[in-house]
């Protein structure tokens, strides 16, 4: 009896999670199935027939091709930036221990603890009535490298909390430089760990809207452009694009979970190995 | 000759109070300009002031030998980053704040005047409460809803996914990959008047059900606040389920078997060995969902009514499109200010020791 209910318990459960799955995915299903439609009128929002015709011309809606390409110009920059910059408070927190270390801590999760409006606005404010730069393209890559310099940072450092900094030292050692340390022993064994940030700061840039929408002037990026055309019309080529988006990401997702099973594989093989000698 | 040596041996021993000293002058001195905090002949003596230290600093590392130079390091890898977060993040604030206790020359000037003008305040909470309550009330109702939907799943993919758990991750985190707008038009339109979810939902007879529970609205599901608040759950929805699934990951399933051994029933095990220690998870999952819900106005925006704005909408409004920079400061100031104390306060009840 007792078995019976738990087994009943843990099928619910699952069923539960596989409904969670679906629900997830409902927007996605339609935005894909969508991008198939041939719409009547400017909206693309009610099913009427099966057409190839959007996928063959997924760049004719030439102003929303237009602020795509912005927003990955945008998004190269301001991660480039970012990155830098994160991945150096990153290392200076994580090799070094220094007074205030603390207080750096707290102070990186400030903008993570503020709400985009808030950032966006006071942002804004603080290039209003200035006479240095305009809105527009640079307005917009300081607002991004702003708020992914945390992200990087945090990330990063969560990356290379376990890294060894004694390697440093035995390259030291043994005649490096510390240009030639850096190059040749640092910066390979943390490289993996920035890849992994700049990716999530290139991502956040791209998808940002509350944000940019208070900085941008007269810039238009991929979202803002999506947000001032919803209203007027809504052409298949938003769902061909996002779909497109959608499968680079999971292709690139895919190659990365793939190597990340084949090493812990691997890694598993080694341990098998080792406790095999050990047992010798 | 040998007073001066021992001066210097002093420095470079505190080098490290010298770096960090000069960070937290440099970004004064940022805060201080690029919020206009300062004027007219006072900003030639800070920028003075600004370069001063970061020259002194520089020299220092140069002519302080290596003792010096590695006390020196972390502040010296820290500035960049920090630099910017001063100028971009804490000036930007400051400013926020000023401008929201000034006063507009007239409606279409550009320049305000600082005058301790409290009345955007009363503007801002007298005008803009009903918004206040929405995005407070919406945002805590879709953070219950999230982590309702986001826990099991959750706790599914880290206690049964077995060698699909980095597959099954990576299908939770796939449908975030398409543009945060496109998502929310996407909902709007399957939650569309006479779309597929209200005709089924009048066909199986739920229309009713729903209307009773007050999700829907005379049998309309789009335009409702359940709408918001389902656009919320939804867009939210991986910021809460993440934090969970690393908590839960790190679990050590030894322990929920030794609950099992000691004739601890499965509800029982999870009650007082896995849920506990899955708390920092929720903990940071509340905060990262809640947050930025509360401050969203995307899904009002596509999925709500004029009646169902929350506070981002009107920042948006007053300050994009009635240029009413005073009072749309003030409003974004209360935000941020309550979110603060809310965070402060909940850190202090359900706090944990890894934020991150």
């Amino acid at each position: 009896m007792m078995r019976k209910r738990t087994k009943f318990g843990r099928n619910a459960l699952n069923v539960f999670a596989g409904l969670g799955l679906v629900y997830l995915f409902a927007p996605i299903f339609f935005i894909v199935a969508f991008s198939f439609n041939k719409p009547n009128g400017n909206f693309n929002i009610a099913w009427q027939s099966f057409t190839f015709d959007n996928w063959l011309h997924p760049f004719a809606e030439e102003s929303l091709t237009r602020a795509l390409w912005k927003s990955m110009e945008i998004a190269a920059v301001s991660t480039l930036i970012s990155t830098i910059l994160g991945s150096l408070i990153a290392v200076a927190l994580s090799r070094y221990t220094f007074k205030g270390s603390g207080g750096i801590n707290l102070f990186l999760v400030l903008p993570l603890t503020t709400p985009e409006i808030v950032l966006g606005s006071s942002l804004a404010t603080l290039f209003l009535g200035q006479n240095f730069i305009d809105f527009g393209m640079t307005t917009i890559i300081i607002a991004h490298v702003m708020f992914q310099v945390s992200f990087v940072a945090l990330t990063v450092r969560a990356r290379i909390r376990g890294f060894d900094w004694t390697l440093e030292q035995a390259a030291q050692d043994l005649g490096a430089s510390p240009l030639r340390t850096f190059m040749k022993v640092t910066f390979p064994l943390i490289l993996p760990g920035i890849l992994a940030a700049g990716l999530l700061a290139f991502a956040l840039s791209i998808d940002d809207f509350i944000i940019t929408f208070f900085n941008s002037g007269p810039v238009q990026t991929f979202p803002l452009q999506i947000y001032g055309a919803s209203r007027v019309r809504i052409p298949p080529q938003i769902n061909v694009l996002a779909s497109i988006i959608l499968f680079l990401s999971v292709a690139i997702l895919m190659t990365g979970t793939i190597a990340g099973m084949r090493k812990s594989a691997e890694g598993q093989v080694a341990a098998r190995k080792f406790k095999l000698l050990q047992r010798k | 000759m040998t007073e001066t040596v021992v001066r210097r041996n002093r420095i470079v021993r505190n080098a490290d109070r010298v770096g960090m000293a000069a960070m937290i002058i440099a970004s004064i001195c940022l805060v201080a300009l690029g919020s206009r905090w300062v004027s007219g002949p006072l900003v030639a003596v800070v920028v003075l002031i600004l370069l001063l230290v970061l020259g002194g600093v520089l020299g220092l590392a140069f002519t302080g030998g290596p003792e010096a130079r590695r006390l020196l390091a972390p502040y010296g890898l820290l500035k960049p980053g920090m630099l910017w977060l001063a100028l971009f993040f804490l000036a930007p604030v400051w400013s926020l704040l000023r401008i929201s206790l000034s006063t507009k020359e007239s409606r279409f000037s550009v320049k305000y005047d600082f005058n301790w003008a409290f009345q955007n305040y009363a503007t801002a909470f007298q005008d803009f409460g009903k918004q206040f309550e929405h995005a407070f009330v919406y945002a805590a109702i879709a953070t219950v809803l999230t982590i309702l939907i986001g826990y099991p799943l959750a706790y599914v993919i880290a206690f049964r996914g077995g060698k699909y758990k980095n597959i099954l991750l990576g299908l939770v985190v796939i449908p975030f990959f398409t543009s945060y707008l496109i998502r929310t038009i996407a909902w709007s339109t399957i939650l569309a008047d006479r779309g597929f979810v209200v005709r089924a939902m009048n066909a199986v007879g739920l229309a009713d059900v729903f209307e009773w529970l007050n999700i829907m609205d005379n049998g309309k599901l789009l335009n409702t606040p359940a709408a918001v608040i389902g656009g919320l759950t939804y867009n939210f929805l991986p910021f809460m389920l993440l934090p969970i699934y690393v908590s839960l990951e790190k679990i050590d399933v030894n322990l929920v078997n030794a609950a099992g051994d000691l004739y601890s029933s499965a509800t029982r095990a999870f009650r007082k060995v896995v849920f506990p220690l899955s708390i920092p998870g929720v903990f940071a999952g509340t905060l990262l969902t809640f947050i930025p819900a509360a401050g969203d106005f995307v899904n009002a925006q596509f999925l709500g009514n004029p009646n169902t704005t929350m506070i981002g909408n009107s920042i948006q409004d007053q300050f994009l499109k009635q240029n009413n920079y005073p009072v749309a400061s003030a409003m974004a100031a209360v935000l941020m200010v309550s979110i603060a104390t809310l965070v402060l306060l909940y850190t202090r009840i359900f706090g944990t020791e890894d934020l991150a």
